[in-house]
């Protein structure tokens, strides 16, 4: 690991100026994607500013019926909230079903939203990877990409984004408030949050240099059924091959986005239209401009499959 | 002191210098520094408050020092284990203010004022904590290289159940959590052992569930 000078924020618009006027500064605040990429040096932050004292680790209610959650709320205080295990059980379901206890606990909110890529070639510092380093090549487009995005994806990058909570952050409609290094707010939608990586996949989110996200905000309670089905190789603590966040109404209509295919959470409205049609009828939308390779086509007959499962068990109401 | 010091920095020059191709900007930032080693050496040192297993503890650490090298290196306290030290093992759990966490994906400079248990804090071999006398009772360890880490998982996992934490297997996420065999091993699914002593794990954790 490279060394680094570190400093307690107080304010989220300090922060955001210490990071942006700090050459090479990053913030932290649970660390576990962050320090895990500092040991193999592939994030050097020559500083760090941590957000921990920023008081930005409640959750609070809003007054149009929705919930603020602040940056720094841990992904396990997050799912067992009485009012996302009661409104927004797509997102307790999401968030256990990603990490493991112990990362859960220390894993935030904020930080999950920028979980870096688990491409085994970003990684792997022997390999080129135009995400590691602009301009230097990709190694796992020709390479093993089982696990890698079947869309959204471009000929210089083919990684997904893999967490679970922003899929589900992604169905629900989140917002991601921010402040930048001026001091002044603005609202991201999730929607708008994550960006697909064309020429550029080093940059990953809408994020200027130096904003801080500051809360998550959660509209209103949709009602319908929440499921989260994430199908991977071992049934416990392993990243999606492919994830499903669905909310389904009464009427069958309701609303669908997909982890571990994308660099984003893929969701579309004229996909999430046609569920009353049935999972082929959604997939064949959400994943109509797909660019598989070889090795993970298997993605979309899966993600059909998936969601088929959780259709059904709409219709029997199995753990709505 | 300083002279130590130099010696690091020096060596950090030197390991710099080998990847200056990936990162050519902050490498110039560190050999920067380098040229001035006392204030350098100073800048990356921090001073650490934390208690643990009750002692409260003052250290002057490298910046770049985790949780677990601290309990480890500094305080000697060799009960936790580096096992990937990269959070996929579980072997460093510890709790942190009563939660568990992977300590060494943790730095010690983020847990200034914070309380933190490790198995040595748990019990002592005349005075078993309830979990480390079931875990012997049923032999719930081979090399037991992976067992503090287990163990601490498996008090903290018993209280999250206890506090309502739900988990990827519970049905029903509004109505009270129970510690059921399914619900134990999943949610200790953070913590590999090589051996393969899962399921005398599990009937450890069952003994200790049922009080």
């Amino acid at each position: 690991m490279r060394s680094f000078t570190y400093e307690r924020a107080a304010s989220p618009a300090e922060a955001a100026k210490a990071v942006a006027t700090t050459q090479g500064a990053k913030f932290i605040a649970g660390g576990t994607n962050l320090i895990d990429l500092m040991k193999l040096e592939i994030e050097t932050p020559t500083h760090l500013v941590d957000v921990q004292d920023l008081g930005l680790d409640q959750v609070e209610d809003t007054e149009d019926g929705g919930l603020r959650i602040g940056t720094f709320v841990s992904n396990t205080a997050l799912s067992a909230h009485p009012r996302v295990r009661e409104d927004y059980a797509v997102l307790t379901r999401a968030i256990q079903a990603g990490a493991s206890g112990q990362l859960r606990n220390k894993a935030t909110t904020g930080g999950n939203l920028l979980q870096r890529t688990r491409c085994a070639y970003f990684y792997d510092t022997n390999m080129p990877c135009n995400k590691r380093k602009p301009g230097d090549g990709c190694a796992a487009i020709d390479g093993f990409s089982r696990q890698l995005g079947v869309i959204g994806t471009s000929d210089s990058c083919i990684a997904t984004y893999p967490g679970d909570m922003a899929v589900a952050m992604r169905a629900l409609d989140a917002v991601v408030e921010t402040v930048k290094p001026d001091g002044t707010a603005r609202a991201i939608p999730a929607a708008d949050f994550h960006r697909l990586w064309g020429d550029t996949p080093h940059i990953e989110t809408a994020l200027e240099p130096g904003e801080i996200i500051t809360h998550v905000r959660l509209p209103a309670p949709v009602g319908g059924q929440h499921f989260y089905h994430k199908v991977r190789d071992r049934r416990s603590y392993a990243y999606a091959l492919v994830s499903v966040a669905a909310v389904i109404q009464p009427d069958g209509t309701g609303r669908v986005a997909f982890g571990g295919v994308a660099p984003k959470p893929w969701r579309s409205e004229a996909a999430d239209a046609q569920l009353p049609n049935g999972a082929a009828a959604v997939v064949r939308t959400a994943f109509a401009d797909a660019r598989p390779t070889e090795q993970n086509a298997f993605k979309i007959p899966l993600a059909e499959r998936t969601l088929a499962g959780i259709l059904a068990d709409a219709q029997t109401g199995t753990r709505s | 002191m300083a002279e130590n010091g130099f010696l690091k920095v020096s060596r950090r020059g030197v390991l710099a210098g080998g990847v200056a191709s990936a990162t050519v900007g902050q490498a110039s930032i560190l050999r920067a520094q380098d040229t001035a080693p006392g204030s350098a050496a100073k800048e990356a040192k921090v001073p650490v408050r934390l208690t643990v297993n009750g002692t409260p503890q003052e250290l002057e650490l490298d910046s770049r020092t985790t949780l677990l090298d601290t309990l480890r290196e500094h305080l000697k306290l060799t009960g936790s284990k580096k096992g990937c030290d990269h959070g996929q093992c579980g072997a460093c759990t510890v709790m942190v203010n009563g939660t568990r966490i992977n300590s060494c994906l943790s730095l010690a400079v983020q847990h200034q004022g914070d309380e933190i248990t490790t198995i040595e804090g748990l019990g002592s071999p005349e005075d078993l904590h309830p979990m480390q006398a079931a875990f012997v009772e049923h032999d719930g360890y081979q090399c037991g290289y992976c067992t503090p880490g287990q163990i601490c998982s498996a008090v903290a996992v018993l209280e999250e159940i206890r506090n309502g934490v739900p988990s990827h297997v519970t049905e029903d996420l509004t109505g009270r959590m129970r510690a059921t065999e399914m619900e134990m091993r999943e949610r200790m699914s953070g913590n590999i052992c090589r051996c393969g002593a899962y399921s005398n794990i599990a009937e450890a954790m069952a003994q200790v569930a049922k009080g």
